[in-house]
C-alpha cells in the first residue's frame, strides 16, 4: 500500500481542526496556545509534504521560518501570561474581556 | 513499511492531539503535546526532512514544551480545570460544528474533489536526498533567503526584549485587574470613582520609576 501525498495532507487537516476547535472551547490560556502549536504543525506538515511531492526545497524552508516565528509567539505570550497571572491568580480568557475598555 | 509507520505516526499525532483537547490538567496538555511533536517529527523523517526532524525533536519538544511546562509550574496553575462548566452557552456545540465543517470541507477538497496536489516542481532549490537535506537546506537559507534570515534574528531579539519587559518586576503595589461587572443600572459612573483613579495614577506611577 502506497503513502500518497494526499495522505498526509489529509492528516494535517485533521490535526489543525483539532487545533481549532480546542482554541474555541478550552478557557486556560496556556491550553489555547497548546492548541495554536498544534494548528501550527499542521501546517508545517502540509508544508513538507508538499514540498516532497514537487521536489522543491521549499517547503522545508518555510517550515524553518514558521518554527522561528512559533518561538517568538510562545516567548512573547507566555511573558503576556506571567504577567496577566500575577495580578489575578487562575485568570481564564474569559477575564481578559476587561481589556474592551 | 512505509505504510505501517504513516498509520503508527498518525495515532500517535491524533491521540496526542485529542489528549491536549480533552485533558483537564494543563501539565497532561503539555505532556500529550509532546506526543504529537514526536509523532511530527517521525513523519518529517519519513518524508526525508531529516533536518526538520532533529529541530522539531529539540526546539518544539525540548525547549517550547520546556517553556510552557517552566509557566505553569512557576504560576502554579497546575491543578485541574473543571471542564463541566459551559461560561458561554452553546459554545462547544458551535465549536463542535465549526470545526466538523472545517474538517469536512478540508478532506472533501483534498481526497474526493481532486486528483491529489498538483502544481508545479521548483526550479532554484530541487529537493536532494535525506543525506544531502542538512547541507542544501543551509545552502539555500544562507544564499537565496539571507534577507529572511536576518530578519528572522531581528524578531528573535525583539521577541527576547518583550519578554523581558513584559514579566519585570514592577516595584510597588500590584493593581489587580478589575472585576468584571456587567452595568446594570445607569447611575453616574464617577460616582464612587474617587480614590479607584487616585489609586491608579499611583501605581502607574510607581510602574514607571
Amino acid at each position: 500500500m502506497v503513502v500518497t501525498t494526499s495522505w498526509y495532507l489529509a492528516l494535517g487537516a485533521v490535526l489543525f481542526s483539532i487545533g481549532a476547535v480546542g482554541l474555541l472551547t478550552r478557557r486556560n490560556p496556556l491550553v489555547m496556545f497548546m492548541c495554536v502549536e498544534l494548528m501550527l504543525n499542521a501546517v508545517n506538515l502540509t508544508f513538507v509534504s508538499l514540498g516532497a511531492e514537487l521536489g522543491d526545497l521549499g517547503g522545508q524552508l518555510s517550515v524553518f521560518f514558521v518554527l522561528v516565528v512559533a518561538a517568538a509567539e510562545v516567548v512573547v505570550g507566555l511573558g503576556i501570561i506571567v504577567a496577566i497571572m500575577r495580578r489575578r491568580q487562575g485568570a481564564t480568557a474569559d477575564d481578559l474581556s476587561v481589556l474592551g475598555g | 513499511m512505509e505504510a505501517f509507520v504513516f498509520f503508527a505516526s498518525a495515532a500517535i499525532v491524533l491521540t496526542g492531539a485529542v489528549g491536549v483537547l480533552t485533558s483537564r490538567n494543563p501539565v497532561h496538555a503539555a505532556l500529550f503535546l509532546v506526543q504529537t511533536l514526536f509523532g511530527v517529527a517521525v513523519l518529517f523523517v519519513l518524508q526525508d526532512a531529516t533536518f526538520l526532524a532533529a529541530v522539531q525533536v529539540i526546539v518544539y519538544a525540548g525547549a517550547v514544551v520546556i517553556l510552557f511546562l517552566f509557566v505553569i509550574m512557576l504560576l502554579g496553575v497546575d491543578r485541574a480545570e473543571n471542564l463541566g462548566v459551559e461560561p458561554i452557552v452553546g459554545q462547544r456545540p458551535l465549536a463542535a460544528v465549526i470545526g466538523a465543517s472545517l474538517m469536512g470541507m478540508l478532506l472533501t477538497l483534498l481526497l474526493v474533489a481532486t486528483d491529489g496536489p498538483t502544481g508545479a516542481p521548483g526550479r532554484t532549490a530541487p529537493l536532494g536526498d535525506a543525506g544531502d537535506n542538512t547541507r542544501r537546506l543551509g545552502e539555500a537559507l544562507f544564499t537565496g533567503h539571507v534577507f529572511a534570515v536576518e530578519l528572522t534574528a531581528l524578531l528573535l531579539t525583539v521577541a527576547v526584549v518583550g519578554a523581558v519587559v513584559l514579566a519585570r518586576t514592577v516595584k510597588g503595589p500590584m493593581q489587580p485587574l478589575p472585576v468584571v461587572v456587567v452595568a446594570t443600572s445607569t447611575e453616574p459612573a464617577d460616582a464612587d470613582a474617587g480614590p479607584d483613579t487616585a489609586a491608579d495614577e499611583e501605581s502607574e506611577e510607581a510602574g514607571d520609576a
